[in-house]
């Protein structure tokens, strides 16, 4: 029969066949994607070229001209280009951001165990603090710590002076700094092998144990490389670093370490602020490891203090990595809020004084963006490595 | 016969065997330490060295913060007083607390902005038609929700822009919107942003999980793109870029460009929300809604969106609580939100005041925290809701 020679499928219109219709879509969607493109930069081209604005790079070695109110690096006004200004900017960024992180997860941490303690008043205090904030935007948290506490402190003649020649005024806070002088590479050549020796012994205690059982004292043995071996070498080259106070003139303080006020008001603000975030995330965590672990963990006779070692907070944070990940990436998105209080990160120096000054539109948002993108992404890649590697191994 | 010689046996050991109590001991009452007060007290706050330590430092914080905050926000405040005399500290009252009347004499700016004040009821009718769609649609009971959702959707944004900036040949005057400002900024950004999010985070959703490489490509470099980046730079390229994007011609007004910057910013968060609520469908819905006949479209519209979107609510609310905290940061492009409206106000001379920052933060605190809180406790009344429907 003539039957089964034809039996492939049914010829029908190609209007219907989906493949057809599928590639049909896309290319129409690329065309408009394409259109509104290419629209998009001859109307740039054209407006540019009304207003006279050269576009490209050619900024970048420009003499700034303007000052920032702190600087990591050397920079001046005078010498200091545009392209030094955004490194000045990017550090300011990276440095509240990861001073932030830290003292984040420390409150985050804190707060959210204490949020599922079995102490009354300290749950309902620390679950208030978490209600209050996250409730409330950061730019008006930002704003309270800067205009109507750090600016309200008392001013430069009446600063609070703390032992140690510590002052705290509306200008800023002041702290001795150390002066490192030479010798001190030793010093942190031991902090160095001190750490790399910590971790070699680590894996060898874990291996031992692994194989005969027998534990090693871990802690304190790093806590000796780390900070033994750097005190002891620190003494054998002869203290070589002493302490600069700040000395309090009539209208200034000279020397030691200065913070900011810009910079105190941004850091206590993106820290309680995250940490609340960070606090929930981790009270999640913990509350998502069964009871009947933490039960179990009794029968087999551990105390407290192990259970939560190696019962609980391993299996707890496999659920709070990613949503901590995420936190992170928060803060430091959210430290472009230096901005509404003075703090020369990266967007008030780059995006704010250097778009205004060179009107290169385009370009400076284009690198701002393209620099928080990286910051994203490569803190998402080491979280996901740190991730899949305390991942749940199963059979 | 059985059943008789068992009894028999029974009670003749019962009468047998003296030392055995036939009833129950009475149960004696509770140790005094464990019940109560006191034994609340005990468990719950004094119940090892280091829980005393936790309560100790508790109770300290609080006395910290609970008395001043009291004595600033009512027994030391001002409540009366035309001027900055009024919350100045004196000799017989060195401690001033909240100012007031500074909030009394600057509301209606705080609410309105600049626009004009003859205009004023505009904005009234309008915040009544919001408040309308907004209780309609979140009153999970109320009655026809399927045109609440076209009345929020579609009928107030027509309206509400209409009455908003005016529209001459009805004879309402057209009112330029750099005179908006307050809490009608605040309101209309984060609206706009609510209006625009769910609908294009829905189609940008739908497009990451799309067979369909070209688009699926191009929503996921949207999505990463935009939430790999920080709401002020959106901000800045809506307010710096898009006017060069745009012929000379058209360029578009400041709250207008701010408003793009919003939504693009709200929809690519709301796609990854909606996307979660997607993936939580079982498989089986999808090859269902194919199996009876249905198109992408109808599958989607009639199956798997209904589903998604419900268990999604709450994280919807979540977001726009987020949304809705983000608005303070328009400032950025220059429009007078209610944030900047307090941040102008408190520096104004006329109510220079030792407390007058710290009233205007306050009243600002109370007012987002009211807002969102509410939005908060919805998001979580509809999960337990949700939680309930789904327990067999």
């Amino acid at each position: 029969m003539s039957i089964a020679q034809d039996s492939g499928p049914p010829k029908v219109s190609l209007i219907y066949d989906p493949k057809v219709r599928s590639i049909a879509y896309q290319v129409l969607l690329c065309a408009i994607i394409i259109f509104l493109a290419y629209s998009a930069v001859r109307n740039a081209a054209d407006n540019l070229a009304r207003a006279r604005i050269a576009s490209g790079f050619g900024f970048w070695n420009q003499t700034a001209g303007f000052d920032i109110s702190q600087t990591l690096i050397e920079y001046s006004a005078q010498a200091g280009t545009y392209g030094r200004a955004f490194w000045v900017g990017l550090l300011n960024t990276l440095l509240v951001a990861a001073i932030g992180i830290v003292l984040a997860t420390i409150v985050g941490f804190l707060v959210g165990i204490a949020r599922l303690s079995k102490n009354f008043l300290l749950a309902k205090l620390s679950a208030g603090y978490v209600e209050l904030i996250r409730n409330l935007p950061l730019l008006l948290q930002l704003l309270f710590w800067y205009n109507a506490v750090l600016k309200a402190l008392p001013d430069l003649r009446d600063s609070w002076t703390l032992p140690g020649s510590i002052f705290l005024n509306n200008r800023g806070f002041f702290a001795p700094s150390p002066i490192f002088q030479p010798g001190m590479q030793f010093v942190a050549g031991a902090l160095i092998v001190g750490i790399i020796g910590a971790f070699v012994f680590a894996s060898w205690a874990r291996k031992r144990q692994e194989q005969t059982g027998q534990q090693a004292p871990v802690g304190l043995v790093a806590l000796g490389l780390i900070v033994g071996l750097p005190v002891i070498v620190f003494f054998l080259a002869g203290m070589p670093a002493t302490l600069e106070f700040p000395e309090k003139g009539r209208f200034n303080i000279r020397g030691g370490m200065e913070i900011l006020p810009e910079f105190a008001a941004l850091l206590v603000g993106l820290v309680l602020y995250t940490g609340a975030f960070i606090a929930e995330v981790v009270r999640a965590g913990i509350m998502a490891v069964s009871k009947g672990q933490t039960e179990a963990a009794g029968a087999l006779g551990l105390r407290t203090g192990p259970t939560l070692k190696l019962v609980v907070i391993p299996q707890a944070m496999r659920v709070i990595i990613p949503p901590l990940t995420s936190q992170y990436l928060n803060l430091t998105k959210n430290s472009t809020l230096a901005v509404f209080v003075g703090y020369p990160d990266l967007v008030q120096v780059f995006t704010g004084t250097v778009l205004n000054q060179t009107g290169q539109a385009v370009e400076v948002v284009m690198i701002t963006m393209a620099v928080y993108l990286s910051i994203s992404l490569v803190t998402s890649m080491v979280m996901n490595w740190y991730n899949a590697r305390i991942a749940l191994v199963e059979r | 016969m059985a059943v008789a010689t068992q009894d028999g046996l029974r009670q003749g050991r019962r009468g047998d065997v003296d030392y055995v109590r036939t009833t129950a001991v009475e149960a004696m009452p509770a140790p005094g330490a464990t019940t109560g007060a006191i034994g609340w007290v005990r468990t719950n706050l004094f119940s090892s060295p280091a829980n005393i330590a936790l309560t100790l430092i508790s109770v300290l914080l609080v006395y910290w913060i609970v008395p001043p905050f009291i004595e600033f926000m009512i027994t030391h405040a001002v409540w009366t007083g035309a001027d900055r005399e009024a919350c100045l500290p004196t000799a017989d009252r060195p401690e001033v607390g909240a100012c007031w009347p500074f909030v009394r004499d600057r509301f209606s700016y705080f609410i309105y902005g600049s626009y004009p004040i003859s205009e004023r009821w505009r904005v009234d009718i309008f915040f009544v038609m919001l408040a309308i769609g907004i209780v309609w649609l979140l009153w999970l009971e109320a009655p026809r929700r399927d045109l609440g959702a076209v009345y929020f959707f579609v009928v107030v944004p027509i309206v509400s822009y209409v009455l908003l900036n005016g529209f001459e040949a009805i004879g309402l005057r057209t009112v330029d919107t750099s005179l908006w400002g307050g809490v009608l900024v605040t309101i209309v950004v984060s609206w706009v942003g609510i209006v625009f999010s769910l609908p294009l985070g829905i189609l940008l959703a739908l497009g990451r999980r799309s067979n369909m490489p070209a688009v699926k490509l191009l929503s996921v470099i949207f999505i990463e793109f935009v939430r790999g980046v920080p709401l002020i730079t959106v901000l800045f390229m809506a307010s710096v870029m898009l006017p060069l994007f745009v012929p000379a011609a058209y360029s578009p007004d400041k709250l207008l460009r701010a408003l793009v910057g919003i939504a693009m910013f709200s929809s690519a968060y709301m796609a990854e929300v909606v996307r979660a609520g997607l993936q939580a469908i079982p498989k089986g819905q999808y090859e269902g809604a194919m199996a009876v006949g249905l198109g992408y479209w109808q599958m989607m519209y009639l199956i798997v969106l209904p589903q998604a979107l419900k268990i999604t609510i709450p994280n919807i609310v979540n977001t726009y609580i987020g949304l809705f905290k983000d608005t303070t940061l328009v400032v950025i492009v220059g429009i007078f939100d209610f944030l900047r409206t307090v941040e102008v106000s408190r520096i104004d001379p006329q109510w220079a005041a030792p407390t007058t920052s710290a009233t205007g933060y306050a009243f600002a605190g109370v007012f987002y925290f009211i807002f969102c809180y509410g939005m908060a406790r919805y998001a979580k009344s509809v999960e337990v809701r949700l939680g309930k429907s789904d327990r067999r």
